[in-house]
């Protein structure tokens, strides 16, 4: 048992200091900060520069252009990103695809589609969910029907994220009707572009748009966009599921949060004196620092097993719902800190360019950043559905 | 002891229910958020021609209510709706202040107010006060037969829309003494007063104020000069019920729709609401919701009692509402999944009313804090 990182993690944790000093702008660290206003380009770009410097897939392998980082690397490259206000990567083709289609895809399909993952010409998207299949995954109804050398899909799927970017979609199809629900769903690549592709915004409670509706009307795919075999697209699903999770307890993040809710309630003043000092708000922040120091060694202990062989179950959707609610508690904290000045709303309209922000800097998207982020105990598997997984493991169900 | 609406707000409440179903369904209010001004002047002469605004006044100052269950039954049926327009900024505020400040003349917009044709604001919390009643940094400096005045205000709900604002400045005293506050009466065009106006998130909009050396006659004062705390303190006071009430109403809609929501939305070929681990969670947003209509009537009950025993009672429910109301407002999102997220659902607007609430005339925690002192003096 040792808590310091070792002369070597030290060195890499300088080195990835040096490189985001270097490489990242002070306009995308604002806008970080500033929730919800990068752009395509701004994520196309960080995108750009971590390629060119080997760092855009921590697990992949060499042989794909990874960098076969261990469980502490991986900590500390996400923490100091977090931490420096990077933009997060995009993970659906480099967390999520890129894993099920070394484990399960062909050659062809590795050749073809990872190197487009890290170059940016390809963004894919991740079409599970569907309007009566959410943590019911596997009542999904999207149909695919075998003709001859392709697929007809039809069906729709929705909270598709960053659809609106995307020119790939991996989707859960139906392909067996007849057989039990996990055993008739295949994985299919779908191009957007395809003629019968239709995507529609969903605005969320914040005004922003990042989700979207999917739908496919006749929809051609060629069989070769079959990833694995026909109606084992469970399995897949599952082993994807799990690679969404891990990075899902989001340390990085919290420790951003909380220092930005320092900084906020330093300057904030409450009859006269800091806000940072009043004992009603350090106990709530000392509350959840508590937490997370806690939660980040569990989340370390977890990833090291994970990188020594054994794989994340129960622990990681104890991780899940930690994490989420953690990030929650500081985006609580957050806009407490705003005080009167959380109200307002920080539509396009007031962001011109010559415009001071209202009210204190930090202020301006807390609100919406704590609405936006009620997300995170709903999407990945609603922390209702952890906690089943769990009491299943360790209960049995109560059988 | 009695807990039944008198039969005159009872009808009150029907009224007003009414009404609201016909003519305040989400698209109407989707429009109405969506529009520059941020509210509807149609809704707003309608509902004070069915009397609402008469009811937050008493007799004397030409309403027919003006008391603690008067304000709560009309602001709880507002909250139900996720009505966006502002009563509690002209009509319990402004108009409270001027009923309780005002000469002769200055009463005299009363009449307005009630009847719809004018609009208030209160200009009173300032960019480094952050809920603090009595700390005042604007100044109020007397010329001859003028006043002028010199500081800012934030996040002044509704001081676009407004005839008048009503500022409040200090004429002597420390930045935080509570003497030497004056309140004035200061009309939107005066030269040196400048708005920057903004939306707010929960709906309504709302301006950052800046007096540059704003020249006012003395005549524009409100009640005596420097004695303006008292009458702030009660106007927040009756504030402090209404949004109470309000945020209360929002609440019971938030449950409504989860109650629906968990009958009809089935997963796992079985409604939602089958599962053991919704329906606790559920069983415990009634209990809240129960706690926060009583708090609400301790609130609105203890109106006229002494200042100090009122804010008790005012604190103590703000505070349970600010922990209810985000439990409500969070768990509802929760159990209805991705749809809970979305702008085009009901909820959305609810909780952002119940959460936002918490960012008006003190928090949870600065009621926390006031409730502590008030029970050690
Ligand atoms: C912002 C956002 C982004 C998303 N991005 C994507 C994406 O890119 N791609 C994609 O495919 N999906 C995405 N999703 C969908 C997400 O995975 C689903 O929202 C999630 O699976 C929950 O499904 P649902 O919304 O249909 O809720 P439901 O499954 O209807 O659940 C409603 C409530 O019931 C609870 N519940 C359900 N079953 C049980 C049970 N057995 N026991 C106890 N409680 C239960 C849930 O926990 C929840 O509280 C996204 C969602 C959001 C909100």
């Amino acid at each position: 048992m040792d808590l310091n990182y070792t002369p070597e993690e030290l060195a890499f944790r300088d080195e990835v200091r040096a490189f985001l000093d270097e490489t990242l702008t002070d306009d995308i660290r604002a806008k970080v900060r500033g929730h919800g206003q990068l752009t395509k380009a701004d994520m196309e770009g960080w995108h750009a520069a971590l390629n060119a410097r080997g760092w855009l897939a921590p697990t992949w392998p060499k042989e794909w252009g990874g960098c076969e980082w261990n469980a502490v690397q991986r900590h500390i490259f996400e923490e100091e990103c977090a931490m420096a206000d990077a933009p997060r990567v995009v993970p659906f083709g480099l967390t999520m695809l890129g894993p099920v289609l070394m484990k399960y895809g062909t050659r062809e399909q590795c050749e073809r589609y990872l190197p487009r993952i890290l170059s940016g010409e390809d963004w894919w998207c991740q079409g599970y969910s569907e309007p009566g299949a959410g943590s019911d995954l596997a009542s999904l109804r999207t149909r695919a029907v075998r003709e001859g050398d392709h697929y007809i899909v039809n069906g729709q799927k929705t909270w598709t994220t960053l659809g609106h970017f995307a020119n790939r979609i991996f989707c859960l199809v139906r392909t067996d009707p007849d057989a039990k629900p996990q055993e008739g769903i295949s994985f299919l690549l779908i191009d957007m572009d395809s003629p019968g592709v239709e995507i529609r915004p969903i605005i969320l409670l914040d005004g922003t748009h990042e989700v979207n509706e999917v739908f496919f009307d006749n929809v051609k795919v060629p069989v070769e966009n079959l990833v694995g075999e026909e109606n084992r697209g469970w399995t897949y699903a599952k082993y994807l599921l799990m690679h969404e999770r891990t990075g899902i307890a989001g340390v990085g993040f919290s420790r951003a949060g909380l220092a930005m809710v320092r900084r906020m309630a330093r300057a904030e003043m409450h009859k006269g004196q800091p806000l940072l000092e009043n004992p009603h708000f350090a106990a709530r922040l000392a509350q959840v620092e508590i937490d997370l120091m806690a939660m980040a060694t569990t989340n370390l202990r977890i990833v090291s097993q994970a990188a020594a062989g054994q794989a994340p179950g129960v622990e990681s959707s104890m991780l899940k719902i930690k994490g989420t609610v953690i990030r929650q508690e500081i985006n609580d904290l957050a806009r407490r800190a705003a005080g009167p000045y959380a109200l307002p709303f920080p539509s396009e309209g007031l962001e011109g360019v010559n415009e001071p922000p209202i009210g204190p800097e930090d202020a301006g998207p807390v609100a919406a950043q704590y609405f936006n982020n009620r997300k995170l105990s709903i999407f990945g598997g609603s922390n209702e559905i952890q906690r089943n997984i769990i009491a299943k493991v360790k209960l049995g169900g109560g059988r | 002891m009695n807990f039944e609406l008198t039969e005159e707000r009872r009808m009150l409440q029907d009224t007003l229910r009414r009404f609201l179903s016909d003519r305040y369904d989400s698209a109407t209010r989707n429009a109405i958020m969506a529009a520059p001004e941020g509210m509807s002047a149609e809704i707003w002469s309608a509902l004070a021609d069915l009397g609402v605004i008469g009811a937050l006044f008493s007799e004397p100052d030409g309403g027919y209510g003006g008391e603690g269950f008067d304000i709560a039954v009309v602001f709880e049926e507002l909250g139900r709706a996720g009505v966006v327009e502002p009563f509690l900024d002209t009509a319990v505020l402004g108009g409270g202040l001027l009923a309780a400040l005002g000469d002769e003349r200055q009463r005299a917009l009363l009449a307005e107010v009630i009847e719809g044709r004018l609009h208030l604001a209160l200009a009173h919390y300032e960019p480094g006060s952050r809920y603090d009643m009595e700390r005042v940094a604007t100044t109020a400096t007397a010329e001859g037969d003028a006043v002028v005045l010199t500081g800012a205000k934030a996040v002044v709900v509704n001081a676009e829309a407004a005839g008048h604002l009503i500022v409040s400045a200090r004429e002597s005293g420390a930045v935080d003494d509570p003497g030497g506050i004056s309140l004035f009466l200061v009309p939107p065009g005066s030269k040196g007063l400048t708005l920057r106006g903004y939306p707010l998130i929960s709906g309504g909009r709302a301006a950052e104020v800046t007096l540059e050396g704003v020249r006012v006659p003395a005549s524009a004062r409100l009640g005596a000069a420097g004695e303006g705390l008292a009458a702030l303190r009660r106007a927040l006071a009756r504030a402090n019920v209404a949004l109470a009430a309000e945020t209360l109403g929002a609440m019971e809609t938030a449950v409504e729709l989860t109650r629906e929501y968990l009958l009809t939305r089935h997963q796992f070929g079985r409604p939602i609401g089958s599962f053991q681990a919704l329906q606790h969670r559920f069983a415990d947003l009634l209990i809240e919701l129960e706690q926060a209509r009583s708090a609400v009537i301790n609130a609105a009950g203890q109106l006229d009692a002494p200042a100090d025993e009122r804010d008790r009672q005012i604190s103590a429910a703000r505070n349970l509402i600010g922990r209810a109301g985000r439990l409500v407002a969070e768990e509802s999102i929760q159990m209805h999944g991705g749809i809970g997220m979305t702008q085009e659902y009901d909820l959305a607007h609810f909780a952002r009313r119940i959460i936002m609430a918490d960012h008006r005339f003190g928090d949870t925690d600065w009621h926390l804090e006031r409730f502590i002192e008030l029970s050690a003096a």
